[in-house]
């Protein structure tokens, strides 16, 4: 983000970047710079709170009065306290003779339809595969999850471009997120959603199965690093290839 | 245990660009100028292509739709925010309040994304950095607010 501001300011236009990795922000030094205590995904802090986004607007665009380089933190953090986890009732076994990740998915389809329409889909399916698609990538991650080689596990997509298995599972996981929006209710707590799908649901858990499956079977990272968030055990691989944002 | 603390962690390290100049354009005041959006998030209209994983190309946004989609890679990324609001990312509604009380001069009709996920950051900041600010410079913007993911 810093360095676009660099390369914005070089072409006319005056920048107000809003930062929310200190550490990124301070090295590149954007012209105005405000470094925002904000989790990630969040850079206008709390989702559903038109008076806040007002507050760190007005702070933002006050950096413009500045005749010099400037950097500011604004006051209000909102943090991720690491443990909330968001409260959705999940929908009772339906067909036992079924995996219960299967079963599990399709039993929230209305849930996600009224997020949809409550929503839009801003994050759910459409990466790789729809949403009537979603029941049939379960079962192939949940038959992964159980030995089947990820290759031959019927993953949709799959062949495909390198990538494929990470854009169907963030597809899943986008279907699940927008029905846990209709089921709970509220503005969502950060990354309260995220902890839900992956240690609450079974659909999660599959793909955290998944993930250690196909790293440990010598996939190209770029197949399995992306299909659940990173932990310290990647650190080894994560340090040979690009993480998440850059400063761009 | 997934979270945004260990997120941030992994990626307070990486080695981040320093521009040993500064470039600073004064703006116009603020309830005279046109402010755009400029974000890293990787967001694109349905329609539109999806960002590939590094790549450095931007989307143009309609400021005049609402159906933005988050096509931003990384699942170490809480997007459940945005899905509920928008404006938690990209503040449009945020900025035509500001606009119509006059704090603001006028909203731009289009705005940038691009992915923050990149590689080799020399694209941005040589051509395509560029060709966007060329883009929204063109077409009468003043000021960029820019968000990140």
């Amino acid at each position: 983000m810093s360095t676009l501001a660099h390369v914005f300011e070089a072409g006319g236009i005056a920048t107000v970047t809003i930062g929310l990795v200190r550490e990124q922000i301070v090295s590149t030094a954007p012209p105005r710079g405000l470094w925002c205590d904000f989790p990630l995904g969040q850079s206008l802090g709390r989702p559903g709170d038109a008076a806040f986004q007002h507050r760190v607007l007005e702070h933002a665009f006050s950096l413009l009065k500045a005749e010099a380089p400037v950097f500011e933190e604004f006051a209000e953090p909102v943090r991720d306290d690491g443990t909330t986890v968001m409260s959705c009732t999940l929908p009772p076994r339906y067909d036992p003779d079924v995996h219960p990740a299967v079963d599990e998915a399709r039993g929230l389809r209305p849930a996600y339809d009224r997020a949809l329409e409550r929503f839009g889909n801003r994050i759910g399916p459409g990466r790789a595969i729809d949403a009537d698609t979603v029941v049939t990538a379960v079962e192939a991650f949940a038959r992964v999850a159980e030995g089947t080689p990820w290759e031959e596990a019927g993953i949709p997509g799959v062949p495909g471009e390198p990538g494929i298995v990470s854009r169907v599972s963030l597809d899943v996981r986008g279907y699940y997120e927008m029905a846990a929006l209709a089921l709970s209710d509220h503005a969502p707590e950060s990354w309260a959603g995220v902890r839900w799908f992956l240690n609450e649901t079974e659909t999660g858990k599959v793909l955290r199965e998944v993930r250690a499956k196909m790293r440990d079977s010598g996939a190209e990272w770029i197949d399995w690093f992306f299909v659940t968030p990173a932990d310290a055990s990647d650190d080894e691989v994560a340090d040979e290839h690009p993480r998440g944002p850059t400063e761009a | 245990m997934a979270g945004d603390k260990e997120a941030k962690a992994r990626w307070a390290d990486i080695e981040a660009p320093v521009f040993n100049e500064t470039a600073f354009t004064a703006p116009p005041p603020l309830n005279e100028a046109t402010v755009a959006v400029v974000t890293t998030a990787a967001l694109h209209h349905r329609d539109q292509e999806s960002f590939l994983p590094f790549s450095a190309d931007y989307q143009v946004l309609d400021g005049s739709r609402r159906d933005y989609v988050m096509g931003h890679w990384s699942p170490s990324i809480d997007m459940t925010g945005f899905a509920y609001d928008m404006n938690t990312v990209l503040p449009l509604d945020r900025l035509d309040e500001l606009a119509a009380d006059g704090t603001v001069g006028a909203v731009s009709s289009h705005h940038l994304a691009y992915h923050g996920v990149q590689q080799d950051l020399s694209a941005l900041r040589l051509d395509s950095g560029p060709a966007g600010a060329k883009r929204l410079k063109d077409s009468g913007v003043d000021v960029v607010l820019l968000t990140p993911i």
